[in-house]
C-alpha cells in the first residue's frame, strides 16, 4: 500500500493556491537575459553603520536567545520610534514584540484573532500573504475592492458593503504594496466611523510607512478609538533596506499582545539576535539614511510614472511604498497575457495585477527599486513591446 | 550638494527633460540651473569616467609628491601651472604636509612614467626632490566604484 500524503495532509495547506508572484517568477527564471523589475525589496544596501553593528555584536559573542519579545533595549527603542513618528505610545514592556519580519507578525496577528468561520476583510488589491494565512486559520478571507478611481484607497463606502455579523477583522494595507496608494487621516476617520461601533479587530500593515512621498505617514491608531482594536505592523526590511536580517515588528494593547506573545514563544522563540543588535543602531542611528533613500525613491517614482503615461499607459501617481501600477486595459490583454508576452518577446519581467487579488486584473505591478539606468532599459523594451502591439492590431484591421 | 549636481556627477548623460521629470521642475528651470552652474564654473565639463586598464592592461597611473622651492612673487603659481601644460599630467594639487605639490600622472608603461618624472619634473629647477607612487590598482574613481561589476543579488523572490 503506497502512502497518500496529499490525500492525508492539512486539506487547507494542500488546497492553497501558490502564490501569483511566483508563477510568474518561475517563467521568468527560465528565459535568458532577462531584466526584472519584479522584485519587491530595496536596491540599497543595508547602512554601513547597521551592518558593523551586526559584526561587533558576533564579535562580542552576542549568539544567545534574547527575551521572547525580544530585547528590552530594542522594544525600547521602537516604542520611542513609533511616539516620535506617529504620535502614539506603546509600553515596551508588555506591548511590543521583534518578529521575524513583518510577515511573522501578520501571521501571529492573524492567528491571534480568526477563529473558524470568521470573515477577514482584506484590502485588495494588497500582498499575498493575508489571504492564506486566514484561510489556513479556517477564517473566510473576504476582499475588498479599492479601485483607480478612488486612488485605490479603501473608502467607507465599500468597506460598509462587505461587514456582516460573522466580520472578525480588517487587514489595512497602506502604504500599498502593489498599488502604491496612501491612507490620509481624513480618510482613516472615515474608516474609523465605520469601525466605532462594531467588533472589528484591525491589522494594520505599515511596512512601507517610511516611504510616504507627500506628507506624512499617519497610522490608524492615530485615530481616536482604533488603538484598542489594532495590532500595528511594521518592520526593518522596506525602510533601512534589511530584507535579509528578517525583522520586523508588532505593537498592539497588552491584551491582544500577551497571545500574540504566546504564539511566537511557542513557534519562534525569539527573533534573530544579531539582527536584533543591528537594529538597535538602524533606529537610534539611521533614521537620516531613511530620508536619502527615500529622496532617491521619490526622484525614480517621478521618472517611471512619466515614462509609463508617455507610453499611453494611464498609471496612477503612488504616493507610497516603490511600485506604481499602470493599467493595461488599452492593450486588450489580461494581466497574465500581457506579462507573459512581455518577458517572452522583450525579456522585461513584471508582476501581473491579479496576483495581489481579482482587482488587480488589468493592471501591471512595476518595482521602481532599479537603477534609473535599468529603469530607462526597461522602459525602451516596454515601448517597443507596446508599438508591436499596435503595428500587430493594425495589420488584423 | 544639491540633488542635481549629485545626479550629474553620477550620469552627465541624462537629459535636461529626464532630469526636470524626477526633481519635479520644468526643463527650462533644469537649463537654467545648469548654465549657472557652468557659468559660475561649478561644473568645469562633463567627462567619460574611463577604466584605462581594460583598455590596456599595461596602463599606469603614478602619483608623485614634489617638494618645491616657492619662487618670490609668484611663489608655487608659475611652477604649478608649468607642470600643468604637460599633457601626461591628469591633475595637479598644492597641498599642505610633508611635500608641496601632488602631480598624477600617466602613461603606457612605468619606463615612460620614471622618464617623464626624471627628465621632465626633476628638472625644474625649484623642484628639490620627488617621490613617485605607482598605482597598483583603482577601487573607486570620480566616485564611482570601478573595479567590480556590482552585480544584482536579489533574486525574483517573493511568497
Amino acid at each position: 500500500m503506497s502512502f497518500e500524503s496529499e490525500r492525508l495532509l492539512n486539506s487547507n495547506a494542500v488546497n492553497l493556491k501558490p502564490s501569483g508572484i511566483r508563477k510568474f517568477f518561475d517563467i521568468a527564471q527560465q528565459i535568458d537575459g532577462v531584466i526584472s523589475l519584479g522584485v519587491g525589496e530595496p536596491d540599497f544596501k543595508t547602512p554601513w553603520k547597521i551592518r558593523q553593528t551586526a559584526i561587533d555584536s558576533l564579535q562580542n559573542g552576542h549568539t544567545c536567545y534574547t527575551a521572547n519579545a525580544g530585547l528590552l533595549t530594542l522594544r525600547k527603542e521602537i516604542s520611542k520610534y513609533l511616539e516620535n513618528r506617529i504620535g502614539v505610545s506603546y509600553d515596551p514592556d508588555d506591548e511590543i514584540l521583534v518578529s521575524v519580519g513583518g510577515s511573522e507578525a501578520i501571521d501571529l496577528a492573524v492567528r491571534a484573532i480568526v477563529s473558524p468561520g470568521d470573515e477577514v476583510l482584506i484590502a485588495e488589491p494588497s500582498f499575498v500573504c493575508y489571504n492564506p494565512i486566514v484561510t489556513m486559520m479556517g477564517g473566510i478571507p473576504i476582499a475588498v475592492e479599492t479601485v483607480v478611481e478612488d486612488e485605490f484607497r479603501l473608502t467607507p463606502e465599500r468597506l460598509k458593503e462587505k461587514i456582516t455579523d460573522k466580520t472578525k477583522a480588517l487587514i489595512l494595507p497602506f502604504p500599498n504594496n502593489p498599488t502604491g496608494a496612501i491612507m490620509r487621516r481624513e480618510d482613516l476617520e472615515k474608516i474609523a466611523k465605520v469601525l466605532k461601533d462594531t467588533n472589528i479587530f484591525v491589522i494594520s500593515d505599515e511596512i512601507y510607512s517610511e516611504l510616504t512621498y507627500s506628507g506624512k505617514h499617519c497610522s490608524i491608531v492615530e485615530i481616536d478609538g482604533m488603538k484598542e482594536r489594532t495590532v500595528l505592523i511594521n518592520g526593518f526590511s522596506k525602510s533601512f533596506a534589511m530584507t535579509g536580517w528578517r525583522l520586523g515588528f508588532a505593537a498592539a494593547p497588552r491584551e491582544i499582545m500577551k497571545h500574540m506573545l504566546k504564539l511566537h514563544q511557542y513557534s519562534i522563540m525569539s527573533s534573530p539576535t544579531v539582527s536584533q543588535y543591528a537594529a538597535i543602531t538602524a533606529l537610534d542611528k539611521c533614521l537620516p539614511d531613511i530620508e536619502e533613500m527615500k529622496n532617491e525613491y521619490d526622484m525614480r517614482r517621478r521618472f517611471v510614472v512619466d515614462g509609463f503615461t508617455k507610453l499611453g499607459l494611464t498609471c496612477f501617481t503612488p504616493q507610497g511604498a516603490f511600485y506604481v501600477f499602470p493599467c493595461i486595459k488599452s492593450t486588450g490583454l489580461s494581466s497574465d497575457e500581457f506579462c507573459e508576452r512581455l518577458v517572452q518577446t522583450k525579456k522585461v519581467a513584471v508582476v501581473p495585477g491579479n496576483a495581489f487579488g481579482q482587482s488587480g486584473e488589468g493592471f501591471i505591478r512595476v518595482s521602481y527599486a532599479y537603477s534609473i539606468h535599468h529603469l530607462k532599459e526597461a522602459l525602451v523594451r516596454i515601448e517597443d513591446f507596446l508599438d508591436e502591439l499596435d503595428s500587430q492590431k493594425d495589420s488584423e484591421k | 550638494m544639491d540633488t542635481l549636481l549629485k545626479l550629474l556627477k553620477t550620469d552627465a548623460r541624462l537629459s535636461n527633460a529626464e532630469l526636470a521629470v524626477m526633481l519635479d521642475k520644468s526643463e527650462a528651470q533644469i537649463k537654467e540651473q545648469i548654465e549657472k552652474y557652468e557659468s559660475d564654473g561649478l561644473i568645469k565639463g562633463y567627462t567619460a569616467i574611463i577604466d584605462e586598464s581594460v583598455a590596456d592592461p599595461n596602463y599606469v597611473t603614478a602619483l608623485i609628491e614634489l617638494k618645491v622651492t616657492p619662487q618670490s612673487q609668484s611663489g608655487y603659481e608659475k611652477i604649478a601651472h608649468e607642470i600643468a601644460n604637460y599633457d601626461e599630467v591628469e591633475s595637479v594639487r598644492l597641498m599642505s604636509g610633508g611635500y608641496d605639490i601632488l602631480v598624477s600622472v600617466t602613461g603606457t608603461s612605468i619606463r615612460e612614467i620614471s622618464q617623464f618624472v626624471s627628465e621632465r619634473l626633476a628638472a625644474i629647477e625649484a623642484v628639490t626632490s620627488t617621490v613617485t607612487h605607482f598605482q597598483l590598482k583603482s577601487y573607486k574613481s570620480n566616485g564611482v566604484i570601478i573595479s567590480e561589476e556590482e552585480s544584482d543579488e536579489r533574486g525574483m523572490i517573493s511568497p
